[in-house]
């Protein structure tokens, strides 16, 4: 008995014992926190990868695979019928040129713009600074949906003071056209252009006052500065603001809605009517079988945004821990 | 006018300058957006008509439509509250989701940059009809085609259903009420994970603005990974959690039932009038929402500057 009691005494006091014993317990928490990280970051990879996986997969599948129920995932036929019909319907090469012009285009205006209204709040005091950027803020905060109709409205009955009214008579239609949205970006007003503002105006405060006076006294001009030091140097946000505005701008539907911009500039706009065309020109009408033509198609009109979106990501990513978005 | 430019000061210049550099956008603030929201106002109350010219002419009607909107309009109150309450439950689970799940990727781990590559992938992918879409295949990747539904079927009759866990969790005392929110929570735990893209960014940036001394100090003073986090981690990223709740907030609110009804009013049933008061009551109270929230968040929150 004693010597039991001796043993767990010896024990106790062994300091190696406690040692080893000490960083078993950690080891083990380490793991079983690897662990449990693991599980949720997988967990969660799934959720969101799962449709994307699906989608793919169902757009391979034949008209036999999609009604056997044996088949999961991978179809036991795979057919490329449903990648020809769709790029077809959606008349792919085309339209995907003309959709990816579009949003670039305006990708290139809304850098350029927002980067100059940026430098402009935060740079240069003049009166009334403050209540202008309130209005930046009630920019962002204020959804587009709210404004739709007067915008409609606008540029149904399309004039400038009544210039134009002047010249030709009457006031332009600019429906129909991709016009308001060019003139919305360059007038600053584009697709979420309150928050690249933000970004831009956050970016430019963080980066030093000396470069700005070294030009100054290198005798640069304002807008030399602006082009060849400023710009160059706010590269981290532009790449950030190029790539938002650009996958959002190809996304967009609301705005192509309604300015009735037609959908073969706007590929996103097509897909949506691409099962009602497919059904009523090739007669299929399982809304099962439509599906799988549907998932073709947004296979194929991902694929542009995904191949920019793994180029850029590094840069994207850093670019949005570096700059901006945080104040 | 060489002689006026020669008295002008240096600030006076710089101002000028400024003043360039951000006109155009005043420029198109004051075209769209200021002009607009004047123009709302009066269409919501006034009787749009639109003449054959394309023009419109308006006749004033004072409080008509609002009135109409909220005692005889069939969904409109049903639809708004329906909105506001999903806004109100989602935006605290995707703050914290997010905050969550930045912590966890703050940490340096192999694929790290892949991982941080898929959670931002809803929002390059956030195109209406993808997302619908999307909805479809997430409920297919249970099985086959053809028997999902038969699938679903059998989920929800098993005998351990969603029911048999609520009175579990009922009969261990835990309020019924923050059951069914957790139960809501769970059911939309894809929407949420889809929806906070953007926020788990600006958590992470504002993680590692953090300086790292602080978290030196921290654990020379001795204090636990969870005070740590109470202490530390949590006060220096409060700035942010306003920020994303305003992009959290106006985001699911493009995105709720209330702008479809107001568009399908609008463009479907030509009746513009309705359709800008629909706009205009659900922005007022957007935007109460966010100056209640703000406002109360912003008195508990701590400036590092």
């Amino acid at each position: 008995m004693a010597n039991i009691k001796g043993i767990i005494e010896d024990a106790k006091n062994d300091k190696q014992f406690a040692n080893d014993r000490m960083r078993w317990a950690s080891n083990c928490k380490g793991f079983i926190l690897f662990l449990f990280r693991l599980v949720i970051i997988v967990g969660i990879c799934y959720v969101i990868l799962g449709p994307v996986i699906g989608i793919i997969s169902s757009s391979f599948f034949s008209d036999a695979d999609s009604y056997n129920p044996m088949v999961y995932m991978i179809p036991q036929e795979p057919t490329l019928y449903r990648y020809e019909l769709a790029s077809k319907y959606l008349d792919y090469a085309k339209s995907m040129a003309s959709s990816l012009v579009y949003a670039a285009t305006l990708m290139i205006i809304q850098v350029f713009i927002c980067s100059m209204v940026g430098y402009g709040f935060a740079r240069y005091q003049f009166p009334g600074k403050n209540i202008l950027f309130a209005c930046v803020v009630i920019m962002i905060v204020i959804p587009t949906n709210t404004i739709m109709l007067p915008l409609y409205m606008t540029f149904a009955k399309f004039d400038v003071f009544g210039i134009i009214n002047l010249i030709k008579g009457s006031s332009v239609n600019l429906l129909s056209t991709p016009v308001p949205m060019y003139i919305m970006t360059i007038f600053g007003c584009g697709l979420r252009s309150g928050l690249y503002i933000y970004i831009f105006n956050q970016f430019f405060r963080g980066l030093p006052k000396e470069i700005e006076e070294a030009a100054f006294v290198d005798g640069a001009g304002t807008l030399y500065t602006y082009f060849r030091i400023m710009l160059v140097n706010a590269l981290p946000s532009a790449v950030t603001v190029a790539i938002f505005s650009m996958v959002w701008q190809y996304n967009d539907t609301f705005y192509a809605k309604l300015f009735l911009i037609s959908d073969s500039i706007v590929i996103s706009k097509k897909i949506s009517t691409i099962t009602a065309t497919i059904s009523t020109l090739e007669k299929i009408l399982d809304p099962a079988i439509l599906q799988l033509f549907l998932d073709a198609g947004i296979v194929l009109v991902m694929i542009p945004i995904v191949i920019i979106y793994v180029l850029l990501q590094k840069q994207f990513i850093e670019g949005v821990e570096r700059s901006g978005i945080v104040g | 006018m060489n002689s006026k430019k020669k008295k002008m000061s240096l600030s006076e210049k710089r101002s000028r300058t400024g003043f360039l550099f951000v006109l155009p956008w005043l420029v198109g603030f004051i075209w769209f957006y200021a002009r607009s929201l004047f123009m709302s106002v009066q269409f919501s109350l006034s009787n749009l008509t639109v003449s054959p010219g394309g023009g419109y002419s308006l006749d004033f009607v004072g409080l008509d439509n609002f009135l109409y909107a909220f005692r005889a309009h069939a969904t409109y109150k049903q639809v708004l509250t329906t909105s506001v309450g999903n806004m109100l439950i989602d935006v605290p689970l995707i703050t914290f989701f997010s905050l969550f799940m930045a912590i966890l990727l703050n940490r340096k781990f192999k694929g790290r940059t892949l991982v941080r590559a898929i959670f931002f992938l809803p929002v390059i992918l956030n195109s209406e009809a993808i997302v619908d879409a999307m909805d479809l295949a997430r409920n297919m990747m249970s099985g086959g085609l053809s028997n999902a539904s038969a699938e679903m079927a059998q989920a929800s009759s098993g005998g351990m259903g969603i029911a048999y866990y609520m009175q579990m969790f009922g009969s261990l005392g835990i309020p019924e009420s923050l059951i069914e929110y957790l139960m809501g929570a769970v059911a939309r735990v894809s929407d949420i994970i889809n929806a906070s893209g953007v926020q788990i960014i600006i958590f992470i940036a504002a993680l590692q603005s953090v300086p790292g001394s602080m978290y030196e100090v921290a654990k020379i003073e001795g204090a636990t990974t969870y005070e740590t986090f109470w202490k530390v981690t949590f006060p220096m990223v409060m700035p942010h959690i306003i920020t994303n709740i305003v992009y959290t907030v106006v985001d699911s609110f493009t995105q709720s039932d209330v702008v479809g009804l107001a568009y399908k009013t609008a463009f479907t049933e030509s009746n513009y009038g309705l359709s800008s008061v629909f706009s205009l009551c659900s922005t007022a109270i957007t935007c109460l929402i966010l100056v209640i929230v703000c406002g109360f968040i912003q008195k508990r929150t701590f400036y590092y500057n």
